[in-house]
């Protein structure tokens, strides 16, 4: 690492035992506020008409998750992250209780229960679920780290991502069950994992696709619900007919390429007249693409950018393998849904009911990720610790 | 950090790289590339179009009079998206607004279910012409009658009923032709637009641009708020040369016969009058015309009420052709005004022999007395010399025969006339057609290969020297070629539109008429002839001079008879020019079953006249005019 140009005014800063919060990546910090800022402004505008009487319904309750998710992410920032290390097991029996616990008790909501109603907000296990699975995960690798090249350990990790991962989609939440695939694949890969062993998973994933998505429904037997077939397959065929899935997708289009250059504010018809399904929640970034244009667009995607910048860059400087699993994993789950959701707003993805992180409304949603992100902060402070204490300097 | 992990979250690095490109370049496809193409379909998507149809303008005579108005009426329409899915549902709807319209549920279902099939989103017509109050009862109770849409619209109406039904023509709905053609821009399926007469011909101004009342929609298809309508703007006021009286009086001298009429202003082709009989009821077609009702008016046992006989109709002429015969004879150098010919009652050409009308005698004659008292021999004689030039028939063409009018209608179609080219490529085909296959006689006698049994002869120019044989004009026709004689060889247009006016009559555009051909006929030739004509309808012995006893316009006429083959009725021509010496007016007159021309025809253009110069038998002779 070079050394930076404000090292010395930094140190002297903080060697005067300034407050430990500026221990946080200020960029990740601007980041995540940009982001809150415009999904809070963005659902504002599309949800104006939604609720007779309240228009800023949706406006305070995302303004009131984002408070609390704040909260909790300057918390974890505070924590010294290789704790959770300690108490794995429980994390993982917790989480594991936490999903199943849904089935008992959840809210039905379209056909699929993925929430415990909380009397305030209903609270979506499988969204804390990815966060658990993270430091779960991460800690069996760092046990595991002398044995990584046997294939034992990594059909292991594997196996414990798989079970949360089947159950959640069982829900049926195919979405965050792809999330979780994704957080043990990026564990994996972080780890050091040998390519064979990528490859020979990587064949089994196919195999378990074509099994899926065309040998069991044509032996008559049902993995996927019907509707999440149809979601999967329909971005390849958009249709204007609104019984059909695709109909989402096609509306999406029309939304965010009317958008234009420069939005078109209030005239934005596709969603202020419900053409765009579900504008605040899976199809946020539709709502942005048609009432701020490229240029809202276009600001969204570089403060994700940055966000994902100063993940990978903290990844980068944790202070021991546990940080750095915590932060690929983490880079990772943030990666795979900025992608997979705005990849189907714009059509080059199928739907799979991913949400935006940060921008989508819902309050396990935004807390969850913020509190993944307070994970980062956590990693980061440690690291400068780390750096201070030893004497050597990092480079903001 | 182990220089492997540096790899690995390099790797990484690279994949968001390749993804964020991948995102921000597809957003650049759609909304820079492509924003409008998603903006059009964005606006497709929330408004919602309700036609709201503009009223033709209307058709007045050259005083104003309204020959085709309109009405405004309601049809009552369903819009299938809006029907209760449940069919039963939908039943109940059947149920109640058939009690409303007085139909039956079934012939409701009968009536829609077809066009549903046909354009499934459409909204479908349940009845036409529905009372404003049955309108108004269905939009104060829309809540019962779910999906159902009375729809102002506007009716031609005909108050002349058959007067001049042929040349206004009648409405259609576009067909898919029409809509394909660029003159029929901004016509939407399901509109109504002329489709005979000048209602097509002069459409383009007519029709209207319908309006439509826009709405703002949400996906569910509810109404958020209505946008700006779009008012229809009404069609142009058309004015024809028409003058509903002397259209009146020609109609009625048709009586129930089979025959046509056709009065122009020599000097500009102005038509007066244009008429054909037997007429029909063009009311019957501002609604969807019903299949018995249009076969009857087709039937040709009924006289095939939709031909329009004064310009469509091809008939030999008769005596009338004299004129043409005479004006080429003189031009060709056959004969001077002055020379003398004997009519000794017949002309042997070959092994046939050409009688006059009634085997009459007429004696040594000179061309006026020829026309006078319309000799045959003269004629005839002329014609056997013209054979073996084309003389006759090019002077024929020129006056505007064997060719189209130019009149302002559709349907102008040329007519024949016969030369020795026409008939003997005809026989040839004929020979060609017997040998190859063998008809009967019973087939060759109904046309098996054609009427051309024989090839040219003199007699076929002996015969169209006095309008005989393979010659077919029309009345218009025929009025044409008068009318270039009476105007110094000018051979005019025939025109029938005349000013577009706004709907109050404010004039916007005078039609002008296409500039007449002029013929360079000798003025000592024209005046022989047209004095021939004036004898005719005058002197003693003038084949129509007692129709026009003590008749005080001054007219120069010429009957004609044209035999039609064994078995039929001579059809019976009158062309008249008036006044004399100076037309200004011509009328032509036939009748298909009519016999001689000075029984039938006269009496009928005498009436025309009457009503052109208001004049009376009786009258003091009058020279002035009036339009």
């Amino acid at each position: 690492m070079h050394a930076s140009p404000y090292g010395t005014s930094v140190k002297g800063f903080r060697d005067g035992a300034g407050p430990r919060f500026v221990r946080m990546d200020p960029l990740l910090v601007l980041a995540t506020i940009g982001l809150l800022a415009c999904s809070i402004y963005a659902i504002a505008s599309a949800t104006k008409g939604d609720i007779e009487g309240s228009p800023n319904f949706f406006v305070y309750r995302q303004a009131a998750y984002a408070g609390v998710g704040l909260i909790f992410m300057f918390i974890l920032s505070r924590v010294d992250y290789s704790r959770f290390r300690e108490w794995q097991a429980g994390l993982y029996v917790g989480m594991l209780a936490a999903i199943v616990v849904v089935f008992a008790v959840g809210t039905a909501a379209r056909g699929s229960r993925r929430a415990i109603d909380l009397g305030f907000f209903s609270f979506q296990t499988s969204e804390l679920g990815k966060v658990l699975l993270i430091l779960t995960l991460s800690a069996f690798a760092v046990d595991r780290m002398r044995r990584l090249g046997d294939r034992e350990t990594t059909s292991r990790l594997v196996l414990l991502a798989l079970v949360p991962a089947m159950l959640v989609i069982a829900q049926p939440d195919l979405g965050s069950g792809l999330v979780y695939i994704a957080i043990a694949t990026a564990t994996l890969f972080v780890a050091g994992t040998h390519w064979t062993h990528f490859a020979a998973l990587g064949g089994l994933a196919a195999v378990a696709i074509v099994v899926v998505l065309v040998a069991a429904p044509a032996a008559g037997v049902e993995v996927l619900k019907p509707y999440q077939m149809d979601r999967l397959t329909a971005f390849v065929n958009p249709t204007e007919n609104p019984a059909e899935q695709g109909y989402q997708q096609a509306q999406s289009l029309v939304a965010i390429g009317a958008g234009g250059k420069t939005g078109r504010g209030d005239a934005a018809t596709q969603t202020k007249l419900d053409f765009l399904p579900e504008h605040h929640t899976d199809f946020i970034f539709s709502v942005v693409g048609e009432e701020f244009g490229f240029m809202g667009a276009a600001l969204v995607l570089s403060l994700f950018a940055l966000l994902i910048w100063r993940c990978l860059r903290i990844l980068t400087m944790a202070k021991n393998l546990y940080g750095s699993l915590i932060a690929g994993g983490v880079t990772a789950m943030l990666m795979f849904q900025i992608f997979v959701n705005v990849g189907m707003t714009v059509g080059i993805m199928p739907i799979t009911g991913v949400t935006l992180p940060l921008m989508s409304y819902g309050g396990s949603s935004v807390i969850v990720t913020l509190m993944a992100l307070g994970l980062m902060q956590s990693i980061h402070a440690q690291a400068r610790e780390m750096a201070l204490t030893k004497g050597r300097d990092i480079a903001l | 950090m182990t220089p492997q992990l540096a790899w690995r979250v390099a790797m990484i690095g690279g994949v968001a790289l390749i993804a964020f490109g991948l995102v921000f370049f597809r957003l650049w496809y759609l909304q820079v590339l492509s924003g409008d193409k998603y903006r059009a379909e964005a606006n497709a998507n929330q408004v919602r179009e309700i036609k709201v149809q503009a009223p033709r303008g209307e058709i007045v005579d050259r005083k104003g009079r309204v020959l085709v108005g309109n009405r405004a009426s309601f049809a009552v329409k369903v819009t299938p998206e809006k029907l209760p899915e449940d069919l039963s549902e939908r039943r109940d709807v059947y149920e109640r607004l058939g009690k409303v319209l007085a139909m039956k549920p079934d012939r409701i279902e009968r009536k829609v279910d077809p066009q549903l099939d046909a354009l499934p989103y459409a909204p479908a017509t349940v009845k036409q012409d529905v009372d404003g109050r049955v309108a108004f009862y269905l939009m104060e109770n829309r809540d019962d009658f779910p999906g159902v849409e009375p729809e102002q619209v506007f009716l031609r109406t005909y108050p002349e009923g058959e007067l001049a039904a042929h040349l206004v023509g009648y409405l259609g709905e576009v067909n898919e032709d029409q809509l394909a053609d660029e003159r029929y821009s901004g016509v939407d399926l399901g509109d109504r637009i002329g489709q005979a007469g000048i209602e097509s011909q002069y459409d383009r101004f007519l029709r209207g641009r319908n309006g439509a009342s826009r709405l703002q929609v949400n996906a569910g298809g509810a109404l958020v708020r209505p946008l700006t309508d779009r008012r229809p703007e009404q069609g142009r006021q058309l004015r024809l040369s028409i003058d509903l009286d002397v259209q009146r009086v020609g109609q009625q001298a048709l009586g129930d016969s089979l025959g046509a009429f056709a009065v122009m202003n020599v000097r500009n082709g102005q038509v007066l009058g244009l008429g054909s009989s037997p007429s029909f009821d063009p009311n019957q077609f501002s609604k969807a015309i019903r299949q018995s009702d249009l076969d009857r008016l087709t039937d040709k046992d009924n006289g095939e009420p939709l031909n329009n006989r004064a310009t469509q109709g091809a008939y030999p002429t008769g005596s009338t052709f004299k004129l043409i015969t005479a004006v080429a004879a003189l031009q060709g150098g056959l004969v001077t005004p002055d020379e003398v010919v004997y009519d000794g009652g017949s002309l042997v050409v070959g092994d046939v022999t050409f009688e006059n009308a009634g085997g009459v005698v007429n004696g040594a004659l000179a061309l006026r007395q020829a026309l006078s008292v319309s000799s045959d021999v003269f004629f005839y004689k002329l014609g056997q010399e013209a054979n073996g030039t084309t003389l006759i028939q090019d002077w024929a063409k020129k006056l505007g025969l064997g060719r189209p009018t130019g009149i302002d209608l559709p349907n102008d179609l040329p007519g024949l006339i016969p030369t020795p080219e026409y008939r003997n490529e005809g026989f040839t085909e004929y020979e060609r057609c017997v040998a190859k296959q063998k008809p009967t006689p019973e087939e060759i006698s109904f046309g098996e290969c054609g009427f051309l049994d024989r090839p040219w002869s003199v007699g076929d120019n002996v015969n169209l020297s006095v309008g005989q044989g393979d010659l077919a004009a029309s009345p218009m026709q025929l009025a044409v070629a008068y009318a270039a004689l009476a105007n110094d060889g000018k051979v005019v247009q025939p025109r029938l539109g005349q000013r577009i006016e706004d709907s109050s009559g404010r004039p916007l555009q005078e039609l002008e008429a296409p500039r007449a051909r002029k013929l360079d006929i000798d003025a000592a030739h024209r005046q022989a002839i047209l004095d021939g004509l004036r004898a005719a309808a005058s002197e003693p012995g003038g084949t129509s001079a007692d129709v026009f006893a003590g008749f005080p316009i001054p007219i120069a006429g010429k009957t004609g008879t044209a035999e039609k083959g064994a078995g039929r009725a001579d059809q019976s021509w009158y062309a008249a020019l008036a006044p004399y010496p100076d037309p200004k007016y011509v009328v032509v007159t036939t009748f298909e079953a009519g016999g001689f021309g000075a029984e039938t025809a006269a009496p009928a253009a005498r009436s025309i006249i009457e009503e052109l110069f208001g004049a009376k038998a009786g009258d003091p002779p009058a020279g002035s005019s009036q339009d």
